[in-house]
């Protein structure tokens, strides 16, 4: 299958998202489409699978023209897409969850679905328990599975959107074999949406720069044959960075900070959890210090995070904030002196939807009854100057891209708070806005705030932490030299290889 | 800076769906043989026929109202409080315990009117609290909740008017005994039977709550509260307090309600003396999509129906549930459009998100905040389109 894009335009009120795209994605090929956040590359993309249709514009399939809507419609056209969070359903075990996308009649036909789904799963090297509740998965195997789910519907095309946040070294290699493999020898047409350029240049074939809703740029990649030394993968990198952003990006070096007086201290606290064998934890973060909690989505280091910020039950141990023994403590207690949580989830926990920017101002401006709406609204438009937010204050916060929400949340947290306790600050971010985003955070640690952060992403771990834990399966393991360990031993850390 | 597409469609969802439950209630007039205009001519005139017809839709008006203010209150912060007609219950207890036992000299029936609407206030409150400390403290879900209390209430009422409240001579279930003069509030006049004090009391409410919903933190934190409790509570909103104060508000107003039952519209405590009416302000409520400002109309547009029904049976010869029918349908059907109308035009809905345009804080500009709702779109009617080719 051949697919082609013609003069796609998409529009968003005031933001052309796609601007006259025209493309080619041919089989057997591996494509990397990048830009930054809000360049229009999931905007594309969410086109091409059906998610929402173009203003203007046609996909061409093997030369014909297809008019579609709809995921569904475009699954049945072979264009098949991996969401970042793939859409599965939770209780339902592997199996059922196989069978359920692709029910065609009234039986569920459980022993053919069974068949094809080890078979799939032999044939990719993927490890799939077909009666384990999807609840129990990881990451990793939800992507797999969804994957083989697609296969199993005949899917020509296949997309994936940041597929390889929040999962260790090892399955990374699993996917990427996996990839290939459907590229290269089955003649699929992949197309990868990611953040990451490593994982570009290691996997694509080919790529795509969106920038502002045009296309920047293609480029063939030094291809996924063994000769990528590490001079060919620096070059290659500063090129795609000068194609997404019009300049080359500085590396970001972090300044180191005074540390200070500890501010939070957790002596053997102990969470319980039914899915996870959670140990006790102890760990204590200083005032201007940066901790960072690496670990595959779902190894406990959520779990404590909550707790120290008393948004999760505390079933043992002791937890000190400020001073002050806080394991029956409130959040709102907490708040009040100085502890802020921020979720990865903006839109569900730390935004709200159908709020405008001035009343976020306005519930974060003080107590008092009274309303002082032209101070807040004098407050919103410094805010909205001072952390570069694209949208006006009398938007509601779902009419802004992800990224200007995430500054908004960010504007929205207090400016001398004593620990920042932050799930994931820059997901789905691109760099730059990345680095934006860390910069304000830092100034709070320069004034002596003290940061616990996590991050599927481990070079922004490796680049902010002055300390990192690895979180597996519910325990907790400090790093012992973060200066000296590199991105590819974290990566194996987290997959539960430890050297010591 | 509506387009007049947009706004046809509006307007047309709005007058559609009332069209459609007059055209069902006609039917059904007519599939038993009666003529519709027959029955739009008794309910009027069971209505506004004169000043005292007109009285007695007020004194549905009155409680009708004052409930619904107070569930627009718990609504906006995202709790269905079914426990109001218990809460109303148990405010007709409070009042019929005061009206009972603080004997007072009929000159001072003023402030025994006063006194006996406060106690009412906090006997909803209380009830209101106990559903709010269920919630919050417990997990249990409000719904549930009221509707166990609302339970318990009439079990308590009954007890109290078959047991220690009951007449001295021919006790029964019935009722208590007619209480004091006192403590009854009077009424306007004999042909316009109505009490002016409560209509003040109703107007007040409606214009405080008005401003606080819309003008105050308060409200900001209620409505805050009630789309997204997590964000709230980790932007710092007091999240527990402001649930409890929405159940605490609503609470009051239904006890007030409740005790205008008792020492207006009857004289003593009867079972089932708060009449269904909390249950009629939720309707009333979900047919506005919780906006505040037209309450006291379509309220008194439902009491006007339901006190003309009464006549139904007596010119007509139907049942006067009839314009529970019509009132149910009615809310069915705007529920109904409301819903075609997010899916299939939702640019026509951008202003409507729950949200009384008079606070002046939210400007939304009719276009583009549809983004999500498309989302949602396109997943869900995804084989409408075929292929072109």
């Amino acid at each position: 299958m051949d697919i082609e894009l013609r003069n796609i335009h998409k529009r968003f009120g005031p933001v052309h998202a796609n601007n006259a795209i025209n493309a080619r994605f041919s089989h057997g090929r591996i494509v990397g489409i990048l830009g930054e956040n809000g360049a229009g590359k999931s905007t594309l993309m969410k086109i091409l699978s059906g998610f929402q249709p173009a203003d203007e514009g046609e996909i061409l399939i093997d030369n014909d023209i297809i008019d579609y809507t709809g995921p569904a419609a475009a699954i049945a056209n072979g264009i098949g897409m991996l969401q970042q969070d793939p859409l599965d359903v939770g209780a339902f075990t592997v199996l059922e969850n196989f069978i359920y996308g692709g029910l065609k009649g009234i039986t569920l036909k459980r022993a053919e679905a069974l068949a094809q789904l080890q078979n799939l799963s032999a044939r990719f090297g993927f490890e799939l328990d077909p009666y384990q509740p999807i609840d129990n998965l990881l990451i990793a195997e939800r992507q797999q599975l969804e994957i083989i789910r697609l296969l199993a519907l005949g899917v020509e095309t296949l997309i994936l959107d940041e597929p390889t946040t929040g999962i260790s070294a090892d399955q990374k290699e699993i996917l990427f074999n996996a990839l290939r493999r459907l590229a290269h020898d089955e003649g699929l047409v992949v197309l990868l949406v990611s953040h990451k350029l490593e994982d570009v240049i290691d996997l694509c074939d080919e790529v795509v720069v969106l920038r502002d809703g045009l296309i920047a740029g293609e480029m063939d990649m030094p291809a996924s044959n063994d000769n990528l030394t590490s001079a060919v993968i620096a070059r290659t990198k500063q090129q795609l960075v000068t194609m997404m952003f019009g300049e080359a990006l500085e590396a970001q070096q972090r300044p180191h900070y005074e540390i200070g007086a500890p501010v939070l201290r957790a002596k053997a606290l102990v969470v319980q959890d039914q899915r996870l064998d959670m140990q006790p934890i102890s760990m204590t973060a200083h005032a201007g210090e940066v901790i960072g909690l690496a670990g595959l989505g779902g190894s406990g280091q959520e779990l404590f995070m909550r707790a120290c910020a008393r948004l999760q039950r505390i079933d043992g141990g002791a937890l000190s904030f400020d001073g002050v023994s806080s394991h029956k403590a409130s959040y709102r207690q907490l708040f009040r002196r100085g502890c802020v949580f921020g979720a990865a989830g903006r839109l569900e926990e730390g935004l709200i939807a159908g709020l405008t920017l001035t009343e976020h101002s306005a519930l974060v401006a003080d107590d008092k009854l009274q309303i002082d709406w032209k101070t807040v609204e004098k407050q919103t438009a410094s805010r909205i100057e001072r952390y570069r937010v694209k949208g006006r204050a009398t938007d509601t916060i779902e009419q802004l891209s992800g990224g200007n929400q995430q500054r908004v949340l960010i504007g929205l947290l207090p400016d001398d708070p004593k620990l920042l306790i932050l799930e994931q600050p820059t997901r789905g971010l691109d760099v730059d806005s990345a680095r934006w985003i860390w910069t304000q955070l830092l100034e709070r640690c320069q004034r002596g705030a003290a940061i616990i952060f996590n991050s599927a992403d481990l070079e922004e771990l490796v680049t902010y932490s002055d300390r990192i834990f690895v979180f597996y399966a519910g325990r907790a393991h400090e790093v012992p030299d973060v200066g000296q360990t590199t991105i590819d031993e974290l990566g194996h850390m987290i997959g539960g290889e430890f050297h010591s | 800076m509506k387009n007049p597409r947009a706004l046809a469609v509006q307007i047309g969802f709005m007058l559609l769906p009332i069209a459609i439950s007059l055209a069902v209630a006609a039917a059904l007039v007519i599939s038993v043989g009666r003529d519709p205009l027959e029955v739009v001519d008794a309910l009027w005139k069971g209505a506004f026929k004169d000043s005292r017809k007109l009285g007695g839709v007020f004194n549905f008006w009155i409680p009708l109202t004052l409930v619904s203010i107070g569930l627009v209150v718990t609504f906006r912060a995202g709790l269905w409080n079914i426990g109001v007609e218990g809460q109303m219950m148990m405010g007709a207890l409070f009042a019929s315990w005061g009206a009972q036992f603080i004997l007072m000299d009929e000159s001072l029936s003023p402030l025994l009117n006063v006194v006996l609407i406060a106690l009412s206030a906090l006997g909803g409150m209380f009830w209101a609290f106990v559903v709010g400390a269920l919630k919050i403290r417990l997990g249990v879900n409000e719904i549930f909740g009221g509707v166990a209390l609302n339970a318990l209430v009439n079990v308590i009422s009954i007890y109290l008017i078959s047991g220690p409240w009951q007449p001295r001579i021919g006790g029964s279930a019935q009722g208590t005994e007619p209480f004091p003069a006192a403590s009854l509030l009077p009424e306007f006049s004999s042909t316009f039977p109505v009490n002016l004090f409560m209509i003040a009391l109703v107007i007040a409410a409606f214009l405080i709550v008005l401003v606080l919903l819309n003008a105050t933190r308060w409200g900001l934190n209620l409505k805050a509260v009630g789309v997204n409790m997590r964000s709230a509570l980790l932007l710092g909103v007091a999240t527990e307090r402001t649930s409890m104060s929405a159940f605490l508000v609503c609470g009051a107003l239904a006890g007030i309600a409740g005790s205008y039952r008792v020492v207006f519209t009857f004289d003593n405590l009867r079972p089932l003396a708060s009449g269904g009416i909390g249950f009629l302000g939720l309707l009333v409520v979900l047919l506005l999509s919780i906006r505040l400002l037209w309450v006291p109309l379509i309220a008194f547009a439902f009491a006007a129906i339901l006190t003309g029904s009464t006549r139904l049976q007596i010119v007509v010869k139907l049942d006067a549930s009839l314009a529970g029918v019509l009132q149910g349908m009615l809310v069915l059907f705007v529920m109904l459009f409301h819903g075609v109308q997010e899916v299939f035009f939702p640019q026509t809905l951008a202003d409507d998100n729950a949200n009384d345009e008079i606070g002046g804080n939210s400007l939304s500009s009719g276009t583009s905040n549809q983004e999500t709702r498309i989302h949602h779109r396109g997943t869900e009617d995804t084989e409408k389109k075929v292929k072109r080719l």
